[in-house]
């Protein structure tokens, strides 16, 4: 067993460098790296602010989804439903926008259904039982059949100011959509290293056990998790459609799973629960953000980017089940 | 002197810190039955595991037929003849009586297709020597036999031909005295074969019976080898402690309080009817053969098992726990059986597993207050003298006995009223086996309610108030401590009777 999960999560982080923590030195290397391929290949647009407010922006939707699904892992579990929901989401919003004329309402109804498609996987995987990939991997293709079914299966626009402001509006230069999500990094981190819930939740999936001998409902926790991971894929569903002014039952959230659960391994995440950061996911979100920006911006076809996302999910569990058999574990 | 069949000489071994066998010599002569006695963790399963060839040792030698032999591989010691029947018999369900038995021996016919005929006048041969033929037939398959059958099955899988040396693990510990008498006929008719057998056990009365020669091992080192008949039990006892057992314990009358936890007709699937009181300043055990329900009462307690029928009652209130978390707002503590699979948090650090159930006392508003939590944390690390380097020291680097001090240290922080202490020293050395038995009694006497459950005898007389026996999922009897013997709780344990009946035909 190797103390860096405890270490990484205590020690308070008095520089920088204490924050983002010594196992996630080799993801800002990797980062780096990646930064200068990218922009020794195309130094005429990579490194202009545009680009980069670009990445920013691509990176918000999954940055969200890539912290909530390192809460679900670190807890034990693991949500492939979240880009469903996510999808599902944007249609509420748009359906209950259209319907009572009101953009706040629509907001409320879309971050409403997030909240209850979390909590249905909640429910499933505790009182089922049924086991966390099982459950998700069948809300991800009900919560998408529901979500085609709210109009055929098309996309429904959405008019309204309000959500347009959302999505093209800055502060201080930045868009809103990157400080929602600096917003949202800043409490998830505050949750999983300053808060009691966020200690039992490592507890729960170091042990559960262990966690739930020790008075911890486990239950309850493991509800609310799914529920909160819900939440946050209804929150990503806001910017998605702040983004493109629509309900998209498909589009745009497809794949959003693959590249969030790929982020949280990426960032120290053990798939059996009791470890991981969200410094450290958010490392993996940002090497994926870049290097899907560099794929594009160097050309290179969707179906290799595909075979290349699927690779990197792979390899980061290799290195990462490597570097565990070598610390005994 | 003929020469020895097996026999180690000088042999070491070391696992990081401890130092689980040191110059150990024994020699194992053909015809004779040596018994190997000492504590947990005294080095009995090591030298064992030596010889099967699981580990290598640091330094000296194995000989078989006064040969030096390096044995590598479990394959190598079974080919020298060499055999240990362990505690936890390994018998593959799905598969039938005789195919359990013979595996890896099975005769094929055309090189192909099992030759049941033959498997079939094998098993019945061996099945009509044990006496069980009546109880198990060869085509039988092995799901939901009774411990001491499924025994019986790794014991004659352990007799096939070419057994030179057998090593009975604890073979009785599950065993009922009848059947424990066929076990020693058989035992017998292996030495008159001319088998050395080593024989572990903590019963000494059956050692004295069976035995030929007793070896007594401490802190991983040969303390005795003596013919059997220089010996008796206090003797044996104070060889293998060290000192005389009543040494470790500081026996005497409590002063008791009101009734913090009672139980009333508890049932659930795997107990029936458990009525008992415990008081406030009173350690009261559970004893009992390992099945007979002790932990399941423990977990029909803090509500891990629900309960059938029957009533409980808590600090005088009615107390009815539908999760542990009820249990621990009751004022219930458990430290269960298993360290590291019910009570740590191995992949965290000391002060983690320590404040895990005081949320409220290291927190304000849900915000951890880490000053809070190292100073509370701190203060009972060292109240129980818990050898680490620091509270943020990962709790798997700990020995055992320091880790189960960490557990204790848990429910210190909390201050329950009622404790359930399952095994408390499992897998400890005899030095922190005594400061557990003085912190538990100074838990005692500080007007904590102690349930003990134990399977190690001096502990259970030693450290209970009275001794309640379990039997096939009830209460068998109730000894006060001073009526309290060995003997005593053995017979109430293993009392023939309805269930023992049961277990026959299952």
């Amino acid at each position: 067993m190797t103390d860096t999960a405890t270490a990484t999560r205590e020690r308070a982080p008095a520089t920088l460098f204490g924050l983002i923590g010594a196992q996630n030195i080799s993801l800002l290397i990797a980062l780096v790296v990646l930064l200068a391929i990218f922009g020794a290949l195309r130094p005429d647009v990579f490194f202009t602010p545009r680009n980069l407010i670009n990445i920013g922006l691509a990176v918000t939707i999954l940055g969200i989804l890539a912290m909530a699904q390192t809460v679900v892992i670190v807890s034990g579990g693991l949500d492939i439903s979240v880009g469903s929901i996510v999808g599902l989401s944007t249609m509420v919003l748009a359906v209950a926008a259209q319907e009572t004329g009101s953009i706040p309402a629509g907001i409320l109804a879309g971050l409403l259904a997030g909240l209850i498609a979390g909590a249905v996987n909640g429910l499933i995987i505790v009182y089922g039982p049924v086991n966390a990939v099982i459950a998700t991997l069948g809300t991800m293709s009900a919560f998408r059949g529901l979500a085609y079914l709210m109009n055929n299966g098309n996309s429904i626009p959405i008019t309204g100011d309000g959500l347009r402001t959302l999505g093209i509006g800055t502060l201080f230069g930045l868009p809103f959509a990157i400080w929602l999500l600096i917003a949202a990094m800043a409490a998830f981190i505050v949750f999983t290293r300053e808060t009691v819930v966020g200690r039992n939740i490592y507890a729960l999936g170091g042990n559960p056990t262990v966690a739930r001998l020790a008075g911890i409902p486990i239950r309850r926790y493991q509800i609310s998790i799914y529920a909160m991971s819900g939440f946050a894929a209804a929150v990503a569903g806001l910017v998605l459609a702040s983004r493109t002014m629509s309900g998209q039952p498909a589009s745009g959230s497809q794949g959003l799973e693959l590249e969030a659960i790929t982020a949280a391994i990426l960032g120290g995440c053990a798939l059996q629960g009791g470890k991981g950061t969200i410094v450290g996911a958010m490392l993996g979100v940002l090497i994926i953000g870049v290097l899907n920006n560099g794929m594009i911006l160097t050309s290179v076809p969707t179906f290799y980017q595909l075979l290349a996302k699927g690779a990197l999910l792979i390899l980061a569990v290799i290195v990462q089940e490597r570097q565990r058999a070598r610390s005994g574990e | 002197m003929t020469v020895p069949v097996v026999s180690v000489e000088d042999v070491s071994k070391r696992f990081g810190a401890v130092q689980a066998l040191r110059d150990v010599s024994i020699a194992f002569h053909a015809g004779e039955i040596t018994a190997l006695i000492g504590e947990n963790g005294a080095g009995k399963s090591t030298l064992m595991r030596v010889l099967e060839g699981e580990h290598r040792p640091d330094a000296g030698k194995v000989l078989v037929d006064g040969q030096p032999v390096q044995l590598t591989s479990p394959r190598m010691a079974h080919g020298a003849g060499i055999r240990v029947i362990h505690q936890e018999p390994e018998i593959i369900p799905e598969l039938t009586v005789a195919e359990n038995i013979f595996i890896g021996d099975i005769k094929a016919r055309a090189g192909l297709f099992l030759d049941r005929a033959d498997l079939e006048r094998r098993s019945l041969e061996l099945l009509r020597t044990f006496g069980v033929i009546d109880v198990l037939s060869p085509g039988q398959r092995c799901f939901g036999l009774s411990p001491a059958l499924r025994q019986l099955i790794e014991i004659m899988r352990a007799l096939r031909p070419g057994a030179r040396l057998l090593a009975f693990d604890e073979p009785t510990s599950s065993l009922t005295e009848d059947e424990a008498q066929r076990l020693f006929r058989v035992i017998r008719r292996l030495k008159a074969d001319g088998v050395a057998v080593i024989y572990i056990s903590h019963r000494l009365r059956e050692i004295i019976e069976l035995a030929d020669r007793c070896v007594v091992m401490r802190d991983g080192s040969r303390v005795a080898d003596e013919p059997i008949a220089a010996l008796d039990e206090q003797r044996m006892v104070r060889l293998m402690v060290g000192r005389p057992v009543s040494d470790l314990f500081n026996r005497r009358e409590r002063t008791l309080g009101p009734v913090r936890l009672a139980l009333e007709g508890v049932t659930t699937r795997r107990v029936e009817g458990i009525s008992f009181e415990v008081r406030a300043g009173e350690i009261v055990g559970l004893g009992g053969l390992v099945g007979a329900g002790r932990t399941e009462v423990a977990r029909a307690i803090v509500g891990l098992d629900p309960l059938l029928s029957g009533q409980m009652a808590a600090g005088g209130r009615p107390y009815r726990p539908r999760e542990p978390a009820d249990a621990v707002a009751a004022g219930i503590g458990l430290v269960p059986e298993d360290r590291k699979q019910e009570a740590l948090l191995l992949m965290q650090a000391v002060r983690d597993n320590v404040s895990l159930v005081v949320p409220d006392k290291v927190s304000r508003y849900g915000f951890f207050s880490r000053r809070r939590e190292r100073a509370l944390v701190a203060r009972h690390v060292a109240e129980l003298r818990v050898k680490t380097p620091s509270i943020d020291q990962a709790v798997s680097k700990l020995s055992g006995g320091n880790q189960q001090k960490v557990v204790f240290a848990r429910w210190q922080a909390r201050g329950p009223a009622v404790l359930i202490l399952d095994e408390p020293t499992r897998g400890i050395d005899v030095g922190a086996k005594a400061e557990i038995y003085r912190l538990v009694e100074s838990l005692a006497d500080q007007g904590l309610a102690i349930l003990l459950i134990s399977s190690e005898m001096p502990e259970l007389l030693g450290l209970a108030d009275r001794i309640l026996v379990m039997q096939g999922g009830r209460i068998s009897g109730e000894l006060a401590w001073r009526e309290a013997s060995e003997e005593a709780v053995l017979a109430l344990a293993m009392r023939s009777g309805r269930e023992t009946i049961e277990r026959r035909v299952s």
